[in-house]
């Protein structure tokens, strides 16, 4: 029957990406790509003070700027009910434009229509708002003592917002006082900014059905329809949202910003398609942060290096509304995974979050939930430690890792770590890097006066949030799902609830159904994004995609394949028991020269079904029982430039552990692009306010994104410890090199200047902190 | 004000505001929307547009009135008779793009260095791609994607 070459498989392919043809061709489609007859722009007015009342608002300028077409305001919204939008994590809500007073410097407080994207600028410049300042709450610390309190409208007049704990509180403190050997430091992760190239945007359209067609940088689609729905009053079904390609998300692209809400009411108010595009700076000052934990860690250990305890309290600065995009049981997201990749008998974290008079967020940069936080703090308190004991920091945490047999392994923090090989991993890297001639060449380096170091760091993510007994985002429960429909030629097309924003879906995705269903994943479509089509999804982000919305597909794709027995036993005429799918194809049991392909079951299940029902699709909706937990080593390796402050990162390796690779070429991709941004962390990255609330950042010129120059070559390696419980053992990469390298960076930096009494410098480690650290410590050594 | 510009060999004639970017010109007047704005002050790289054959300009930086007269070639321009420029066919190869935003200016930004120096090294490579960010993929196959279109326009010559 067959002309077919043999299958060979297409998991673990290194495909050349199938979206590319169009990027390389700029025939990508991107929100401020589209453009609808008769479109309006819109411009929203901002606050220049971090803290003040709104005395007046003058709109009349504004009106006459030629081209402006309306301008609407917090007290517009909210006599029409819209004044507040709920948060993502439904703990709290935000002002969609500023209500009688703003809470943070660039706050939305008016938004103009007009013909032109220049008018609607002018438009925005005309309008006279008159603030009275009040006092600056710049601080978290500050926050503590509630002198100022930033939101009466909340029920508890108070700027703290939460306090969350989880583990053995009494135990962990019993064993600290009983630990011979105790360190303890404050590390503050600080606050950055995803910045994605793409700004946030959209184009809202009411269209002649009066239904809204929605066209948004969106990372969770199906989200913001039900948000929407929920906000608006819309019914949902005359809601339409498509997320078209995006330009980089890394969890900016997760909430739903004031900007949407009052171009939907433009579009609604004239009558005429409305888009909104956020200037770079506009996307710095208002849209998600991440991070801003100052989090206190404390680790007890026996003498010879076994740890005994950890103890994280942390202070969080979540700015003027909790607009974290945190699951609902989950405000400081998984900060439980702190205790990391070592076997702790006890441990005990707390964070307490404050509201300032800074922007809101506190989201999962490239991070599945303040994941990034909790490696951070884990990995540089173990050198810290390691340092303190007088060991290496690859001894320590050798004599401390959770060992392979310990799998499935219940943290004291509450999860079930489904499975990794520490050891080997942290082998495969320090053989591969040649780590002990890189302590010779230290040594000899130090004995000469040169700052050399090797920072390790071997971290432990959970990600694809995540199972529905305890994760859920608005009520609605962290599942995935695919659809597929193989049309009769044994082409097909893939759904699913997820959204890539580069992350290559369009690919990988086919690479799945083409593995399960010996199929060519060339010709297997690939559609996300729409929520008119795609089946409902939670979306892309936390490294969910993989865990979650893969296995949603591969369990589709057996179900095709099930129902495609049957047609394939009407074929072979045998019955359906004796049919095996064995190297990609349909055998009689024990016959393998009786074969059909899912090619030709295809075309027989629209032409010659006999009894079986026609066609060929499935859907599934997949609940993870688990998390998964990806893991890795990672040594970056620095010279420090003692006259300047500048490191220089000589040499990085990555050792990732993602279980099951799909396509090695994606994962590479994903591995580099992580490390850059933890780099650019680590060395040259924050969002700063001064002590009046002024943001300093306000674009790339001061906050910087590292260019082609700076970014170090990346070298990577693997080992795979599939997941136990997924169904091709996968478990996600994309955040593993954000998570993980931070604190490889600044360990490397740490170790250069341990020599010289320096014990930790929070990031980023700028040439003129670094600086500051080496002549204060020569000061004080010539002091003694 | 009206603007004349030679887009990708193509003619346009349009009348716009003074202020108009070329940016906007070209992607809103010319509706070619491969050339992308990531940012407000020259910094991102993804409007980058080559202007007279080899000169890399950030269209976001100059008025369209400034492009009067001046040929240009966009990104929709580079691929010709249906066939991919070896420049994004390197970039395909070597996995040189994820979310593909930055990635019309940098092709642009690559374009403009193979015609000054058809043979650049690593650090030439980096240094002429310094004004063209990356948030995805860490440069490192982008550098490799500049190489292999600079190998394939030394086998094309050598065939000839």
């Amino acid at each position: 029957m067959s002309t077919e070459v043999k299958h060979e498989g297409s998991l673990g392919v290194a495909m050349k990406r199938k979206e590319d043809p169009r990027f390389i061709q700029g025939k990508g489609r991107y929100v401020d790509d589209i453009s609808l007859p008769s479109m309006l722009y819109m411009a929203l007015v901002r606050s220049p003070y971090p803290h003040a009342e709104i005395t007046s608002i003058d709109i009349s300028q504004a009106l006459k700027v030629p081209g402006v077409k309306a301008v609407i305001t917090g007290k517009d919204l909210d006599a029409a009910g819209l004044g507040w939008l709920p948060t993502f994590h439904g703990l709290d809500k935000q002002m969609v434009l500023a209500l009688g007073k703003v809470l943070f410097q660039y706050q939305e407080v008016a938004a103009v229509f007009a013909e032109t994207r220049g008018a609607a600028a002018d438009g925005a410049e005309a309008v006279e708002v008159e603030y009275k300042p009040l006092p600056v709450v710049a601080d978290p610390f500050a926050a503590k003592a509630d002198k100022v309190i930033l939101r009466p409208d909340r029920e508890r007049k108070t700027n703290h917002i939460y306090h969350w704990e989880v583990g053995d509180k009494d135990g962990t403190a019993r064993a600290l006082a009983a630990s011979p050997k105790r360190i303890k430091q404050r590390i503050w992760f600080q606050r950055c900014h995803p910045a994605p190239l793409e700004p946030c945007g959209c184009v809202a359209q009411f269209d002649t059905m009066g239904r809204l067609q929605f066209y948004v940088t969106s990372q969770a689609p199906h989200v913001y329809r039900t948000a929407l729905a929920i906000v608006t009053g819309i019914p949902e079904d005359k809601i339409h949202v498509i997320s078209p390609d995006i330009g980089g998300g890394f969890g900016n692209k997760v909430p739903v910003y004031p900007g949407y809400v009052c171009a939907i009411v433009g579009a609604l108010k004239l009558a005429r398609p409305v888009k909104w595009i956020e200037t770079r700076t506009e996307n710095l000052t208002s849209t998600g942060f991440a991070r801003d934990y100052h989090m206190d860690v404390e680790i007890g250990a026996t003498a010879e290096g076994r740890v005994t305890a950890l103890h994280v309290a942390t202070t969080a600065d979540h700015g003027a509304f909790d607009a974290a995009a945190d699951p609902t049981k989950y405000p400081a997201g998984m900060f439980g995974v702190v205790t990391g990749s070592y076997d702790f008998p006890v441990a005990h974290a707390e964070v307490d979050a404050y509201f300032t008079n800074k922007a809101p967020g506190g989201i999962a940069y490239r991070c599945s939930f303040r994941v990034t936080e909790a490696s951070f703090a884990i990995e540089r308190a173990m050198d810290i430690l390691a340092d303190e004991l007088n060991m290496t920091a690859a001894d320590l945490r050798r004599k401390n890792f959770i060992r392979k047999e310990q799998f499935p392994y219940p943290s004291p923090l509450g999860f079930t770590y489904d499975s990794g090989d520490y050891q080997k991993t942290l082998d495969t890297a320090l053989e591969k890097i040649g780590y002990n001639d890189l302590l010779k060449e230290q040594a000899a380096k130090r004995a000469r006066g040169e700052l050399m170091g090797i920072g390790i760091s071997t971290f432990t993510e959970v990600v694809g949030a995540g199972p529905s007994k305890h994760f859920d985002i608005l009520g609605i429960k962290m599942f995935d799902s695919a659809e597929i429909r193989i049309h009769p030629t044994g082409a097909g097309i893939v759904r699913a609830g997820t959204k890539s924003q580069g992350q290559g879906h369009e690919t990988t995705w086919a690479q799945i159904v083409a593995e399960e269903l010996g199929l060519d994943p060339q010709n297997i479509m690939v559609e996300e994004g729409d929520t008119d089509t795609a089946p409902y999804g939670l979306g892309t982000y936390a490294s969910r995609s993989t865990p979650v919305a893969g296995a949603a597909i591969a369990m589709a794709a057996r179900r095709v394949r099930e129902k495609a027995r049957k047609v394939a036993a009407h074929l072979l005429e045998v019955a359906e028991a004796d049919v095996e799918w064995k190297e990609y194809k349909f055998q009689v049991r024990g016959v393998p020269a009786k074969s059909v392909t899912m090619k030709e079951v295809a075309f027989a299940a629209y032409t010659n079904m006999a009894q079986n029902e026609p066609g060929l699709e499935a859907s599934y909706y997949y609940d993870p029982p688990n998390m998964t937990f990806p893991n890795g080593t990672y040594v970056a390796v620095v010279d420090i430039d003692r006259e300047t402050g500048e490191s220089k990162v000589r040499k990085f390796l990555a050792v990732d552990d993602c279980g099951t690779i799909i396509n090695p070429l994606i994962v590479e991709g994903q591995i580099h692009g992580g490390l850059t941004e933890g780099f650019a962390m680590a060395f040259m990255q924050e969002i700063q306010y001064d002590s009046e609330g002024n943001h300093l950042n306000t674009n790339f010129t001061d906050y910087l994104v590292p260019t082609s120059q700076e970014t170090p070559h990346w070298e990577t390696a693997q080992t795979v410890t599939p997941s136990p419980h997924h169904p091709i053992g996968a478990k996600g990469v994309g955040e593993s090199p954000n998570v993980g390298s931070p604190a490889a960076f600044v360990n490397a930096v740490m170790d250069a200047l341990s020599p010289l009494g320096v014990r930790h410098i929070d990031m980023p480690l700028t040439r003129e902190k670094v600086w500051r650290a080496i002549r204060d410590a020569e000061a004080k050594k010539k002091q003694l | 004000m009206k603007v004349n510009v030679q887009v990708n060999g193509v003619p346009y004639e349009r009348d716009v505001e003074p202020r108009t970017l070329l940016a906007y010109f070209l992607r809103e007047a010319c509706g070619l929307t491969g050339t992308h704005v990531g940012c407000d002050t020259s910094s991102c790289g993804c409007c980058v547009v080559v202007m007279d054959g080899s000169r890399a300009v950030k269209s976001c930086t100059l008025f369209a009135v400034q492009a009067d007269g001046h040929a240009l070639l966009t990104v929709e321009g580079l691929a010709e008779g249906g066939k991919l420029h070896p420049l994004q066919q390197g970039f395909w190869d070597q996995h040189g793009l994820q979310c593909g935003y930055c990635t019309p200016g940098m092709l642009l930004a690559s374009y403009a260095l193979l015609k000054h120096n058809p043979n650049p090294n690593e650090t030439e490579i980096r240094e002429a791609l310094a004004g063209n960010l990356c948030r995805c993929t860490g440069y490192q196959n982008i550098v490799k994607a500049v190489q292999q279109a600079a190998r394939s326009n030394a086998n094309a010559g050598t065939s000839q």
